[in-house]
């Protein structure tokens, strides 16, 4: 038990501390960064909790797809953050609004249990206890029995969007120069070097 | 783990067109990347021999029942409508695929997307859950999104995809916003527990807000008012055969998809949804019928005649009885039939340097440079306009019947006099064909069209001797739900 409090304080105040460190970096690079350590820090919490599942997604879909397109976009496009930075302010009470309703949110999330005490059954009812049976097998168990109907179609709105996505985008242009590795190796000094014997004083 | 087997392959039994459909796409599209960028010819026919063994399945093996636990039926209603679905999908692939060059859709995707969408048509028909609602409707949405900005490089096809994909998002969103009412206010997605819930706890505002969301994204899949915006411009910027084929099925689906979930989940609180049918109707049919006269283009008069005929078939689930129910399905199959005849002759319309014309005045002349097609046209238009004794005043009768049974007087009334109105531009077409001057000439149209629209017409002036065979397979496939 002291173990696991060591680490959930150790997450804990890692996550916090990065989450920070995301709005005072000044690099936007350091702050993406941030973000994803603040990603891990919270996959180890809910690692904690026995939500391996939950851990394991975050990871997969926030460190390996969000956080990094939020890479690409912040490297690829130029942004000046130092003038964004400075206009910062004017959208302040903005912030503060979603903040406060974030806030009530939680107060309402949190304040549920009391005001419908049995909600607390229905969290309780439907996960199996954990000793028996992991996270993964339990949500697996479910979505390819009850669900796989669902699931399947789902898999193929994915396959539409992806014939879609390479239908309407993909060109195959002509007149592009690409590189061939075997041409270039291929090259010997007399396709590649030409001797000229230049008379002293004289150009080419 | 065996009665789980057993319900499993049950449940694939039923399935069976489904998975030949779904399974199908998939080895299509192995064979159109590795048979590489000229295999468009052979993937579309292999794409429809894929539809017809699923229509002949579909033909051969009337089965019932529920698959995986209650989220799919299988029953008469839906055996009626995937016929339909396939048939109307099957020719507008044929049109297409005979015409690809022409059209420019020489793609192998493009087959490959109609099936998909196809599957994703026989889904929402067979759909039993508010899930599964949702998963076939975006399934199907989704392929029809791609196929309208299908010719990328055409601007008016891009900003008809464009807009397709922005407004259909956004009519889903409220869809899906009304099914989460709808579960809040009575705790299930499946549509029997749904009305087992109303039945027993009756119906709450949240429900009702709720409901009407939920018609209102079935409006805009339809095209009825006030969802319609997107349909005249996404019929003429789409290619004609695109146009044809978003024209026939998928609307059939929709309505299938529309009549099942307000007769069965939404059958305790059918006096909620029949206002909202109600005025649904009669504004599809008032506006179809009046904005469809300032039109010069003939695909968008086409937008706005599908816009009117959504409207009267409606009328038949207004009334909320079995006549009704058969009417609509005798209309919608009736509608599929003129409609695809119609989109023959549109794809016809080509000038003789080979260039496409969708001018309504383009047609002038055209009973004396081509008689055949001219006669079929006005067939087709007059049957659209409903004169008697061509389909279309059989379909527009039948409703109006049940409408009368159902003592929903003023939506008749007001029916009747909007179709006299639309009467007008369907008239004005025969008139530009028969009684001016010719201006441009059309080039012969090929075989396949002509076969297309030959049977069309024959379809529209045949039905008052064959029309009762099909009245009973619809008074069959109406049963089912009542």
């Amino acid at each position: 038990m002291g173990l696991q409090a060591l680490f959930f304080y150790l997450f804990a105040f890692v996550a916090i501390a990065s989450a920070f460190m995301v709005i005072w970096a000044r690099n936007p690079v350091h702050s993406v960064l941030f973000l994803i350590l603040t990603f891990f820090n919270a996959a180890g919490l809910f690692l904690l909790t026995g939500a391996e599942f939950l851990a394991m997604i975050l990871l997969v879909v926030y460190v390996g797809a969000v956080a990094v397109l939020f890479l690409f976009v912040v490297m690829m496009l130029d942004i000046d953050f130092a003038k964004l930075r400075s206009t910062a302010l004017e959208y302040a009470p903005v912030g503060a609004l979603i903040g406060v309703i974030l806030a009530a949110e939680l107060v309402v999330v949190i304040g549920g249990s009391v005001i419908s005490p049995e909600i607390g059954k229905t969290i309780a009812n439907p996960i199996p206890d954990v000793a028996t049976r992991t996270n993964t097998a339990a949500l697996g168990d479910q979505l390819y029995t009850t669900y796989v109907y669902f699931f399947q179609i789902a898999g193929l709105v994915l396959l539409v969007a992806m014939i879609g996505a390479i239908v309407l985008t993909l060109r195959h242009r002509t007149n592009i120069k690409r590189q061939n590795i075997a041409n270039q190796v291929a090259r010997s000094p007399e396709t590649a070097v030409e001797v000229v014997k230049v008379k002293s004083g004289q150009g080419l | 783990m065996d009665n789980f087997a057993e319900i499993l392959i049950a449940s694939l039994h039923l399935t069976t067109p489904e998975l030949m459909l779904g399974l199908g796409a998939l080895a299509l599209l192995m064979v159109g990347v590795f048979a590489g960028e000229r295999s468009g010819s052979l993937v579309t026919t292999l794409a429809l021999a894929l539809l017809v063994a699923a229509l002949g399945w579909i033909f051969l093996n009337p089965v019932e029942g529920l698959a995986f636990g209650g989220v799919y039926k299988a029953d008469a209603f839906s055996r009626y409508f995937k016929m339909a679905a396939l048939f109307a999908a099957i020719v507008s692939l044929f049109m297409a695929g005979t015409r690809a060059k022409a059209e420019n859709l020489t793609q192998f995707e493009f087959p490959v997307l109609v099936v998909l969408a196809t599957l994703g048509m026989m889904l929402m028909i067979s759909a039993n859950n508010l899930i599964s609602v949702y998963m076939a409707l975006e399934l199907q949405s989704l392929a029809l999104y791609v196929l309208a900005a299908i010719n990328r490089d055409n601007l008016r096809a891009t900003e008809a995809g464009l807009k397709y994909f922005v407004l259909g998002a956004l009519s889903s969103g409220m869809m899906l916003y009304g099914m989460s009412l709808v579960y809040g206010f009575t705790g299930n997605t499946g549509f029997a527990e749904i009305a087992a819930a109303l039945t027993a706890g009756g119906h709450s505002l949240g429900l009702v807000f709720g409901l009407v969301f939920v018609l209102a994204g079935f409006a805009f899949k339809i095209s009825a008012v006030p969802f319609h915006m997107w349909t005249p411009d996404v019929y003429e910027g789409a290619p004609t055969p695109v146009t044809a084929f978003f024209a026939g099925a998928p609307k059939i689906a929709a309505i299938a998809m529309l009549t099942r979930i307000a007769l069965t989940a939404f059958e305790p609180v059918h006096a909620d949804w029949q206002q909202v049918i109600v005025f649904i109707s009669i504004a599809s049919m008032v506006l179809g019928s009046f904005a469809a006269i300032a039109q010069s283009n003939i695909k968008r008069l086409m937008a706005y005649s599908s816009i009117g005929h959504m409207g009267y078939a409606l009328v038949g689930l207004a009334a909320h009885n079995q006549t009704g129910v058969s009417g609509l399905i005798t209309y919608m199959t009736i509608y599929m039939a003129m409609t695809l005849g119609s989109f023959a002759i549109i794809m016809s319309m080509r000038t003789q340097d080979g260039q496409p014309t969708e001018n309504i005045s383009d047609l002038a002349g055209l009973s004396k440079s081509n008689p055949f097609m001219a006669l079929i046209l006005t067939l087709l238009m007059f049957s659209l306009a409903g004169i008697p004794p061509l389909a279309g005043f059989f379909a527009k009768y039948f409703v109006f019947v049940a409408a009368i049974e159902a003592k929903l007087y003023a939506l008749s009334v007001i029916g009747v006099l909007a179709s006299v109105v639309g009467a007008f531009y369907y008239l004005r077409v025969i008139k530009v064909m028969w009684f001016d001057a010719p201006k441009v000439s059309f080039q012969p149209s090929p075989a396949s069209l002509k076969l297309v629209y030959g049977l069309s017409g024959l379809f529209v002036t045949a039905y008052v001797l064959f029309g009762g065979m099909l009245g009973t397979a619809a008074d069959v496939a109406a049963k089912a739900l009542f």
